[in-house]
């Protein structure tokens, strides 16, 4: 409880932790608080490209679909999206970081250049590459981003593992005969818990803005997918005059990747003020 | 110096090297079968095995990994199947247009970024402070593309103050090509017009761009210059009596901004994934918009040599901020 009330004692990271805990109400009730939920898949040609009103709080888009609705209905694809290519990016490469770290030797440099060689290439350009290489859906840009990702996650993940690794509580392991995968995924494994914490956080935000790159691109998310980037690719030939079908999406864009980093940026502040700086 | 610059060039060629292998693997042993992507949906199975024995994909991979490094040593890419022409070519075109505009978007971050950063450091804990640290927080959380659409709305559709696409007016001849790079070489030529027309076509374009850049260099200023606040000299010129804008712009600063331009290095990266989204709604003919032709229309030579160039670019750039550590600060340069 202290912890807690320590933690909202930092006003931004305080606002940053409602944005996400909205975000998933909205993303788990979706349906139920979209206006027209049956709108992700259906379309109205008859009241398309309306301006925002009572009726539609964000406006029509081009086949006449309650904006409103499919900002919500989206919020669910970006979340889930962005925690499954977390999630693969983190099972790939929290143990290469462990393995890394502790073992040594020709692994670990191979293990190194490799995550090296990866993060040579800007993240956006390999992911969009590999996207493209696996036939443009939706899963293989989620593949193709925790492909680019799981690097970051390596080299925390080894940074610790290094730290850790000449405690005197590990030689105490190793001298009572405790296996190598037991002192790294029971014992180090724990010890990296707030790096590996705080680098998902903000590669959910991260993760959020690449995909929605990708949906704009047209080698993410396909329609009628409710998706806010590939929504604002649509909605460039409806502009000036239909402004709302291209801003609202972004505005979502923005707020969840808002929350993700303000939250991020505050656990990092709180569990160790030592790692104030990377992205 | 010289011999700092040398070790670390040398220092790249290893994760050059590297680069050739992901590239490779990217290309030839991703697609489940590259003749057949290659040849389109549509192609029988002898166009297949034509184009399979053409591109020498029929060899064993190591034989094709061999006969790949010569053709790159010998900076061959080949042919574009999108354009038709040396894939060398296209990128010698495009690749100004956007050195262009990631370096004047990059200037634009740091020009705005290191005042805002210092300005917050300096009353720490005021409202300006906040509100500077909302803004880098902000300009962290925007899409680039939706930034770059928005502000097409407002300053192109809306206001007509700033030209909606492009390089430069369609009315226009481009200047003779020198540097490649329009500013400069309008410049050259005595055309202020062409100049002008040019600067504000490359306006919104870098804005976009250098938004994230603005933030991240203010935060980093910001941090330095509040811990360089706390040293001892600072005390002691304040208390001798130097002027606190001359202390802060002469001393503090040339003390706090090597993370900043750390950062510069790390930005690029981000710069030019940003500008593949931003480039194409601007249609600036860059590296960026020639990158999403070339993938949507699965063209692997260009695909390739896309990410080979940026990958060096990144190496290069990263070499220049380490110069750059020294030139800021004498302790660097004497390790070098």
């Amino acid at each position: 409880m202290l912890a807690l009330r320590k933690f909202l004692r930092d006003t931004p990271a305080t606002i940053g932790l409602g944005i996400v805990l909205a975000c998933i109400l909205v993303a788990a009730l979706g349906p139920c608080l979209a206006p027209y939920p049956d709108d992700a898949f259906e379309s109205h040609i008859l009241q398309r490209l309306k301006p925002p009103s009572a009726e539609f709080p964000f406006g029509t888009d081009n086949l006449g679909r309650d904006v409103f609705s499919r900002v919500i209905l989206g919020t669910r694809y970006a979340l889930g999206v962005a925690l499954m290519v977390v999630s693969i990016a983190m099972a790939l490469g929290v143990p290469l970081g462990l393995i890394a770290g502790y073992r040594g030797g020709w692994l670990s440099e191979a293990i190194m250049r490799v995550t090296d060689i990866v993060l040579a290439v800007p993240q956006l350009i390999l992911a969009v590459v590999l996207a493209q290489l696996l036939k443009p859906s939706l899963e293989s840009a989620m593949l193709a981003l925790a492909a680019t990702y799981w690097p970051f996650f390596c080299r925390t993940v080894y940074a610790e593992t290094r730290r850790v690794r000449s405690a005197l509580f590990v030689d105490a392991l190793e001298g009572i005969g405790a296996s190598p995968w037991r002192i790294m995924f029971l014992h180090i494994l724990p010890n990296a818990a707030s790096p590996i914490i705080v680098r998902a956080t903000i590669g959910m935000g991260f993760t959020i803005l690449t995909a929605a790159v990708l949906g704009f691109l047209g080698m993410g998310a396909t329609p009628p997918l409710p998706d806010w980037g590939l929504a604002i690719a649509e909605s460039r030939q409806y502009l000036p005059e239909s402004w709302w079908f291209a801003t609202f999406p972004g505005l979502a864009i923005f707020l969840a990747v808002l929350g993700f980093n303000l939250l991020g940026d505050g656990l990092r502040d709180f569990v160790d003020p030592r790692l104030r700086r990377s992205r | 110096m010289l011999r700092f610059l040398v070790r670390r060039s040398l220092l790249v060629l290893p994760s050059l090297l590297g680069l050739l292998v992901l590239t490779f693997v990217l290309m030839r042993v991703v697609p489940s079968d590259p003749a057949a992507a290659l040849a389109g949906e549509t192609a029988s199975a002898q166009q297949i095995e034509q184009i399979r024995v053409k591109y020498g994909f029929d060899r064993p991979l190591p034989e094709q990994f061999v006969i790949y490094l010569g053709q790159m040593a010998r900076g061959d890419l080949g042919i574009s199947v999108f354009s038709n022409r040396p894939v060398a070519q296209d990128i010698g075109y495009a690749l100004p247009a956007t050195i262009e505009l990631t370096f004047c978007a990059l200037l634009l971050a740091a020009l705005i970024g290191i005042p805002l950063g210092t300005l917050a450091a300096v009353w720490h804990n005021s409202p300006l402070d906040h509100a500077i640290r909302m803004l880098t927080v902000a300009g962290l959380a925007v899409a680039g593309f939706w930034l770059a659409i928005m502000l097409q709305l407002l300053f192109a559709m809306d206001l007509g103050w700033l030209p909606l696409r492009g390089r430069l007016a369609s009315t226009l001849t481009a200047p003779p090509d020198i540097s490649g790079l329009f500013l400069v070489d309008s410049l050259l030529a005595g055309r202020f017009d062409l100049f002008g027309n040019a600067l504000s076509h490359l306006a919104m374009p870098a804005f976009t761009l250098a938004v994230p850049g603005i933030a991240t260099i203010a935060r980093f200023t910001r941090a330095g210059v509040l811990e360089t606040m706390q040293k001892d000299f600072v005390a002691y010129e304040t208390a001798v009596g130097y002027a606190p804008a001359r202390l802060v712009a002469i001393y503090v600063l040339r003390n706090s901004v090597v993370a900043a331009v750390t950062q510069i290095g790390l930005l690029f990266g981000a710069l030019i994934s940003s500008a593949v989204a931003v480039e194409r709604i601007y249609d600036w003919p860059g590296i960026g918009s020639y990158a999403v032709t070339a993938i949507l229309n699965l063209d692997y030579n260009a695909i390739l040599a896309v990410t080979l160039t940026v990958g060096i670019i990144y190496a290069v750039v990263n070499i220049l901020v380490d110069l750059a550590h020294g030139l800021i600060d004498p302790r660097v340069a004497e390790q070098m």
